[in-house]
């Protein structure tokens, strides 16, 4: 994109990327992996919705139709939204905190190559004997039953997955508590980076049960353990409680930097600050406590008693309160602005009551005996994917468009951009807003098929002729990146005009250490305040220039999860195949290497020196 | 007079909601027709919390409306620059407020009706005679299919589950394989089956379900079980409680009562005792367990293999090739049961006439 890259061969482009520590490169790899695979759960989405398309069908077969669910949930939650989200928060959090990069950049590379590998892992499974199909959450006594090898790619595939997921929280943990510029107050920070701030804490707490979970079915499918077979004194609600204690959490981890987006974008488009900033914060905050507190909510039929059901109904009602006030700050911040409708805007206006009815649809499934009736039934289905597509994947296009510029220094395609926006929009409700009723209905979810004459065949041809208006949405939007790119039009600094953070602020294309110097924060939304008092350059800085040190490029991070990606084959054939104990051995091997070189050789870095930054003029724009 | 006006509307509006919900759905099959007081409790619920988002909505909408109508930057003008306001305490504690008050609405109903719809003490009342007050139903679910044990009765059936009305009918589940879920929308909310513990409630039934469309309630499992899990259908009747206890006579006399009528039928019987017997018990009176779907009252049913069409066809059909229509299943090809070799027409014809003939009703 930049005009660097493009006097190097593709060679030495794609051994740049391999090796790169830069956030801002990471960011691109999370974006193009994240966007692919969002793209491969799309396609399992519209199958699903083909074969629901009419009573009866036979398009796909009943075992089949388990592997694509299955897939269609575990790629679009950790392979497509987690990753695009972290495309964001890599491409924006420091330089929105006023940092050169992110705290560990070899840590970030080697997030990113631990889910890059586990996400094709997983989805290998497709070509050797068939994918997981216990459901994206592998439910112990089935999961455990399952024939083949689909739940072991599940759960080694997730593993190393998650690992990187782990990593890239706590990276993002330490960034922001440590490397804030001076006067960047925990009270200044945007709204985007206290929800990446608050997501991490979250993934730093949710993601070991997960660990520990996806273990103990490794152990008891691959090695003979037996944690989940009631049979040998195993229990298999344990799994649940483990799934879940996770699982919620993750609903937050996705959707509180989906609020930050839209808190950013909000106030641009609107050119008034975020109305309650401190209430926002501290909404955000209790969501992200109170949603450790709620997982059982999933469970209210698994037959807890009524005391733990009445416990968990009420706290999760309570989620409703922060994310209310979220919503009304939201409307008040545009009350008395002045509204400009660009596509990221667009988004951000659909999402308030899309999420709003997904939301509320929570509460009605937190009354227990309500969620009696509800439960796994299609009103689920619609509840969540109000809120997934409503809440994060709205936030994810509208990040998308309005981060493009600060990413590529181009502009996505506006037009275009409202094509996408209203075929998407259209198409999300038309989908799901029926299948409340198909569930109120009595249709029970992931159902391979449905007899005709139950009174669900014109709602689920409605919902899969939705299903199409999304598919032809995202079509658009892929054409419009490739016209964006192969059109190529540089934008400059602050495109939208309207910027208020720092990250605007910065000349394009952002040169690779961000700051020359490091910048001083005067108040909330610094880069409005200098434009407002007039400052040219849109930043004054804390510091005089000086050399600046940075981190060398390695391979490493790659290796180390490439290793782990082999050892993971023979693990999965252990019992089976004469070579699976030495794979699983050499893969350990190639990571433990990778990870003693790191140990022992000294990597010091190197020094952009202060003449080269004096002759330097960073971004031309 | 204001408050007035507010409680008419809040009322109008309910109603509203409530054509407008009751009007969808079959009445064998939809939550939006309770058949019995716990389906109908849940759809209180579902009224009262419906109410409140409805109430949400409308307020957020207007609010909405009126801010991208007021204040587009095409009336407000391209250079305003709108005043920076920081907030407001006494807004934020008012939508602050007004949630809690609404969600204590809800909750509070909530909570009775948990501790109610998990009362399942009535199970253990005898009447004088030591003999149980109410019915009990072990339910077992297995790989796509469903047994009901009456252990107080001593009878066992499966499929197609026989309730009788205006009581509390208990439930015992439990799964033999993997989890399932046991589901009867119209009747009231599900509740899992555990491999390893038994869950307990119960569900009651105003009427008869002679008068529905199929004269059966239509039951489900809820949780994805393998490749047939939307397969795993079951039927329930409710009968009036004379009609019941009749039923359960004829049940624990099955055994005698099912006459077999024809040489054809009599040649499927031999057919059914070589091949088929090891499974599939054909008397109502016994316990649980049983390998195979008990097939006592066959002819009586109202599915073959709990999803499709009562027909002599459909019976061949599911004994000729059980993986074709429910894969995954327990159930052997019939090459298992027959030497190597698939039944004839003929021998087919026979079973099912023979399936067909066990039947109590008249």
């Amino acid at each position: 994109m930049s005009s660097v890259a493009q006097k190097k061969g593709i060679g030495s482009v794609i051994w740049d990327y391999l090796t790169t520590v830069d956030h801002k490169k990471i960011a691109i790899l999370y974006l193009i992996a994240g966007g692919i695979f969002f793209v491969i759960g799309g396609i399992e989405a519209m199958l699903i919705r083909i074969q629901l398309a009419k009573p009866d069908n036979d398009f796909l077969s009943a075992g089949l139709y388990n592997e694509i669910i299955t897939m269609h949930g575990t790629t679009m939650i950790f392979l497509a939204s987690m990753p695009l989200l972290f495309a964001f928060m890599n491409a924006v959090v420091p330089l929105q905190i006023g940092a050169r990069d992110v705290a560990f950049p070899f840590l970030n590379s080697l997030g990113f190559w631990m889910f890059f590998f586990g996400g094709i892992f997983l989805n290998l499974s497709w070509f050797m004997g068939g994918a997981p199909d216990a459901g994206w959450t592998s439910y112990a006594s089935l999961s455990i039953a399952s024939p083949g090898h689909g739940i072991d790619f599940y759960a080694l595939g997730l593993q190393i997955s998650g690992g990187g997921t782990l990593i890239a929280g706590i990276n993002f943990l330490v960034t922001i508590i440590n490397m804030r510029a001076p006067g960047m107050t925990y009270m200044r920070m945007p709204l985007f980076t206290w929800t990446t701030f608050v997501a991490s804490a979250l993934i730093l707490f949710a993601f070991p049960p997960l660990t520990v979970g996806l273990f103990f079915m490794i152990f008891d499918r691959m090695f003979g353990g037996n944690f989940f077979d009631h049979t040998m004194g195993g229990n298999t609600v344990i799994w649940e409680h483990l799934f879940w204690i996770f699982g919620h959490p993750e609903v937050y981890i996705l959707a509180l930097p989906a609020f930050g987006i839209f808190s950013e974008i909000i106030p641009t488009f609107s050119r008034k600050r975020l109305f309650g900033y401190s209430a926002m914060v501290f909404a955000t905050v209790l969501i992200g406590f109170l949603g450790f507190m709620v997982w059982a909510h999933h469970m209210f039929t698994t037959g807890m008693g009524p005391t733990a059901n009445a416990i968990f109904s009420v706290a999760t009602m309570a989620i409703a309160v922060p994310t209310g006030v979220k919503i009304f700050n939201w409307l008040l911040t545009m009350w008395g602005g002045s509204i400009k409708f660009t596509t990221p805007m667009l988004y951000a206006l659909a999402f308030i009551p899309s999420f709003t009815a997904g939301g509320i649809t929570g509460i009605m499934q937190a009354s227990a005996p309500l969620d009696y009736q509800l439960h796994d039934s299609y009103f689920i289905v619609a509840h969540f994917h109000y809120v997934i597509i409503g809440g994060v994947v709205l936030g994810l296009l509208a990040g998308l468009h309005f981060y493009w510029p600060l990413m590529f220094n181009t502009m996505l395609d506006e037009t275009l951009g409202k094509v996408t926006f209203w075929l998407f929009l259209i198409g999300f409700h038309l989908t799901f807003f029926i299948q409340h009723f198909l569930g109120l209905l009595g249709m029970p979810r992931r159902v391979f098929t449905y007899g005709a004459d139950q009174g669900w065949d014109l709602f689920n041809l409605i919902s899969s002729i939705g299903a199409i208006f999304m598919a032809v949405a995202v079509i658009v939007l892929v054409v419009n990146i490739i016209m964006t790119i192969s059109r190529n039009k540089l934008v400059g600094r602050d495109p939208w005009g309207d910027g208020r953070t720092l990250e605007w602020a910065i000349p394009q294309p952002v040169p690779f250490y961000n700051f020359k110097q490091t910048p001083l924060v005067r108040g909330l939304d610094t880069y409005w305040i200098e434009k407002q008092e007039g400052n040219k350059e849109g930043m004054i800085y804390a510091e005089p220039i000086g050399d600046i040190h940075m981190p060398n490029n390695s391979i490493i991070p790659f290796i180390m999860s490439f290793g782990l990606f082999v050892g993971a084959f023979g693990a999965l054939y252990n019992g089976e195949q004469a070579w699976a104990v030495p794979v699983l051995i050499l893969g350990l091997i190639i990571t433990f290497s990778a990870m003693a070189t790191r140990s022992l050789k000294d990597d010091l870095g190197y020094h952009v020196h202060k003449e080269d930054l004096m002759k330097d003029k960073g971004g031309k724009h | 007079m204001m408050k007035g006006i507010k409680k008419w509307r809040l009322f109008s509006l309910l109603t509203a909601l409530t054509v407008f919900l009751s009007g969808c759905g079959a009445e064998h099959l939809s939550t939006l027709n309770p058949a019995g007081q716990v389906g109908r409790d849940q759809y209180n619920l579902l009224l009262i919390s419906g109410a409140i988002v409805t109430l949400v909505i409308i307020v957020v909408t207007i609010v909405y409306i009126l801010t991208i109508v007021k204040f587009r930057r095409s009336k407000v003008g391209e250079d305003l620059i709108p005043v920076q306001v920081e907030g407001s305490h006494k807004l934020e504690l008012l939508w602050t407020i007004i949630p809690i008050v609404l969600l204590l609405i809800l909750a509070v109903p909530t909570v009775i009706y948990t501790y109610n719809l998990a009362d399942v003490s009535g199970m253990e009342k005898v009447d004088e005679d030591g003999d149980k007050k109410a019915v009990t139903v072990n339910v077992e679910a297995n790989l796509y299919w469903w047994e009901f044990e009456y252990p107080d009765l001593g009878i066992i059936t499966a499929q197609e589950l026989v309730v009788p009305t205006q009581e509390k009918v208990y439930f015992n589940l439990k799964a033999a394989d993997v989890k399932h879920s046991f589901w009867i929308p119209a009747a009231g909310g599900k509740l899992d089956t555990n491999v390893e513990n038994i869950n307990q409630f119960y569900l009651t039934f105003d009427n008869s379900s002679e008068g529905l469309k199929d004269g059966v309630f239509y039951g489900k499992c809820a949780e994805l079980c393998g490749p047939s899990h939307a397969l795993m259908d079951f039927k329930v009747k409710s009968l009036d409680r004379e009609d019941f206890d009749a039923w359960v006579v004829n049940m624990q006399a099955s055994a005698e009562e099912q006459t077999l009528e024809g040489e054809v039928a009599q040649q499927g019987e031999e057919i059914f005792n070589t091949s088929c017997i090891q499974c599939h018990a054909v008397s109502g009176a016994g316990s649980a367990g049983g390998v195979g779907p008990n097939l006592a009252t066959f002819g009586d049913r109202n599915r073959v293999a709990g999803f499709m069409d009562h027909t002599e066809d459909n019976i061949k059909n599911w004994i000729n090739n059980p993986e074709e229509y429910k894969p995954g299943n327990l159930m052997p090809q019939p090459e298992e049961l027959n030497k190597g070799n698939k039944f004839s027409d003929q021998e087919l014809t026979a079973l099912a006439e023979y399936l067909m003939g066990l039947t109590v009703e008249d």
